[in-house]
């Protein structure tokens, strides 16, 4: 097993609100090796994002209130002083958000932006900085690098500005990048030349990466491992291919279900994941799925453990025994497949 | 950048043309109104009436009165006041203003200076009881008007703690130019320049503390955190300066409405023979001529700030510059 860069043990991070205390990740561990790249999935407000951002501790809600450890390279994270912060954060881990047309300070030049992160953590003149910015935009693939390097944000279009942003993080060579949503404000042409950069550059660079998307078809491009969120906690971890080919959790057959395949029979519809998601603040008594869960049973009442169910490293927390799954989670996925082989055997 | 100069050029004539036309108008043609009037004194015969007339060109045509008082602010400078026979208008302007440039500029430092400390402050100690202090204060500096703030800092310092050690060095209310005696211009100056500035630090401390709080919910200010930039270069660098764009067009705004002789009442309170306390006496004369000169002259300061506010949008927010 490769040397583990990111260890989160129990992550939680909670919210007090006018309405209560709003769980957002409720116990969350999971481990990211040197060099590989882990998937985050899960919908709206299932705690990706947050967690990934309690592990740059980039959350200053004075409201927020933090448990668990984070351990980099054998030091907590959550225990460091601002000034070792500093050095962790853009150097150590660096970090790309969703939405690249507000992500870059509108009022600089994106040369100086990239400059001045390299500057935070290099002792370099000004124009050593920015012939690394050069350099840097070069490699993400910006035309004409020399002259676009003085021109502003809003000079460039989404997809340019993302790629500015993957220059700006891989700036100090970070060993950990982590990217929340990279491709969801884009165009699906460009969300896939964003997704092929950040992998060549993960090679390139050789960093370590985790992916947090809403996106199956994102995480089935590049991730090595997966991990599926749903209502602040992990309910799925394991290989890209466990997830996507043995998935143990009825959430993720749900979330496998609703994606449009063209290598497969067409279905007549796509399977839905009946209900909402649950309120953070009143999580349901035992599993949190379990009130949407066609699958739910006597013993869904209490909170299942993520553990090894299946296969050592491919973890998932539902009490359903594993041959029973095999045998339902098909027909969740595509029905219209297990119907026409029915059809054809009868 | 021609283009934009000969434009904003031409705009000011015509604001100033418009602005102009309307006093005119507003003065000279309101039915009740006769400027003859006034010139004449109480009960004067027709004779004398008809007399002022001619000799102040009111019984011509309106658009030959109108250009006649036009070329003699414009060209001839030499438009006669009509309560103070003999005084020129133009020159007395002229003598007027460094008194209110020296009131408005020294004004305008404390506040902006005051204004960032108290923002800045009260964004970052929010959540702490600070916060809302500083706050109230400056809800406290609005409320006041700076009539009766002028008249009570001058109670204060110019009678009843005047003899105490605290406030004795403060010369009689009045204007000293600085060419006179720096030190005299600096002490007459520092309650009015404070006593100005205090309405505005309140305001300003205000809008730059929302704006802070705002701009710090930026991605943008979150990806300068995730650099690895320390909360102080975070605050004043990518925060602040963002503020700043809102901050200083507002700031343009007042300094030209308050360069244009906004700033009547500190003069007035504190005696200070500017343009504003000018514009105050001809109102209260309803000596016309003079409320022509002052409000032309106070319609081009706000033109001017107007265009230079612009210029400095440019320069603070690259996406308003033209390609």
């Amino acid at each position: 097993m490769a040397e583990q860069l990111l260890e989160v043990r129990n992550l939680k991070v909670s919210f007090r609100t006018e309405d209560g205390v709003v769980r957002a990740v409720d116990g969350v561990s999971f481990t990211v090796s040197e060099g590989e790249t882990l998937g985050i999935v899960g919908e709206s407000g299932s705690g990706k994002s947050v967690t990934m951002m309690s592990v740059m501790r980039l959350i200053i809600d004075p409201n927020a209130t933090f448990e668990g450890e984070v351990i980099y390279k054998g030091r907590d994270l959550m225990s460091l002083n601002q000034a070792e912060l500093r050095q962790v954060r853009g150097s150590e881990i660096a970090m790309i958000f969703q939405d690249p047309m507000t992500s870059l300070n509108p009022v600089y030049r994106v040369g100086w932006q990239i400059s001045e992160q390299i500057r935070a953590h290099e002792r370099v003149s000004k124009q050593a900085a920015r012939a690394r910015a050069i350099e840097l935009l070069q490699a993400v693939g910006i035309p004409h690098p020399a002259e676009r390097v003085d021109d502003f944000p809003h000079q460039f279009s989404g997809g340019m500005r993302q790629r500015v942003m993957i220059a700006m993080a891989l700036s100090c060579s970070p060993s950990l990048l982590i990217a929340d949503e990279p491709t969801t404000a884009l165009d699906v042409t460009i969300q896939a030349q964003i997704l092929e950069l950040i992998r060549k550059l993960k090679d390139e660079f050789g960093s370590a990466v985790v992916l947090i998307t809403h996106d199956m078809g994102v995480v089935a491009d590049v991730a090595d491992r997966v991990a599926v969120m749903y209502a602040g906690r992990i309910v799925e971890m394991g290989s890209k291919h466990d997830v996507f080919y043995d998935a143990e959790h009825p959430y993720t057959w749900g979330l496998l279900g609703s994606i449009a395949r063209i290598d497969r029979p067409k279905p007549r519809r796509l399977t839905t994941i009946r209900g909402l998601p649950p309120s953070l603040i009143n999580l349901p008594p035992g599993c949190a799925f379990g009130p949407r869960c066609p699958q739910r049973f006597e013993m869904c009442d209490q909170v299942p453990e993520l553990a090894p169910r299946a296969a050592f490293d491919h973890t998932d927390a539902c009490h359903l025994d594993p041959t029973i799954k095999r045998n339902r989670r098909d027909r969740t996925i595509h029905p219209e497949l297990v119907e026409g082989t029915n059809e054809q055997s009868a | 950048m021609l283009i934009f100069i000969v434009r904003r050029t031409l705009w000011t004539v015509l604001v100033l043309f418009t602005i102009s036309v309307l006093v005119f108008v507003i003065f000279f043609k309101t039915p009740g109104v006769d400027p003859a009037r006034a010139i004449a004194g109480r009960n004067p015969s027709p004779k004398v009436m008809a007399e002022i007339r001619h000799q102040f060109g009111l019984d011509r045509p309106f658009p030959v009165q109108y250009g006649l008082m036009m070329k003699k602010i414009f060209i001839t400078h030499d438009l006669v006041s009509y309560s103070n026979q003999g005084t020129k208008v133009i020159p007395e302007i002229g003598a007027a203003a460094p008194a209110t440039l020296s009131l408005v500029f020294g004004a305008a430092i404390i506040w902006v200076v005051m204004a960032i400390l108290m923002g800045v402050a009260a964004a970052v100690l929010r959540g702490t009881v600070l916060d809302p202090i500083l706050m109230i204060i400056a809800l406290i500096g609005i409320s006041m008007p700076v009539f009766w703030l002028g008249e009570v800092v001058n109670l204060v310092t110019q009678s009843r703690l005047h003899h105490t050690f605290l406030f004795s060095w403060v010369p009689p209310l009045g204007y000293t130019p600085f060419t006179q005696s720096p030190v005299l211009w600096f002490k007459g100056l520092i309650f009015p320049w404070i006593t100005l500035s205090i309405l505005y630090i309140g305001f300003y401390a205000r809008v730059l503390r929302a704006n802070l709080l705002e701009i710090q919910n930026e991605d943008y200010i979150r990806t300068a955190r995730a650099k690895g930039l320390t909360e102080r270069r975070v605050l004043f660098r990518h925060t602040l300066r963002n503020s700043m764009i809102t901050f200083v067009s507002l700031f343009g705004l007042d300094f030209g409405v308050l360069v244009g002789g906004g700033a009547l009442l500190t003069e007035v309170v504190f005696a200070i023979h500017g343009v504003g306390f000018l514009t105050y006496q001809s109102l209260t004369n309803l000596d016309l001529p003079v409320i022509m000169a002052t409000v032309i002259y106070g319609a081009f300061f706000i033109v001017l700030a107007n265009t230079l506010v612009d210029i400095a949008y440019a320069g603070l927010d690259p996406r308003v510059r033209p390609a």
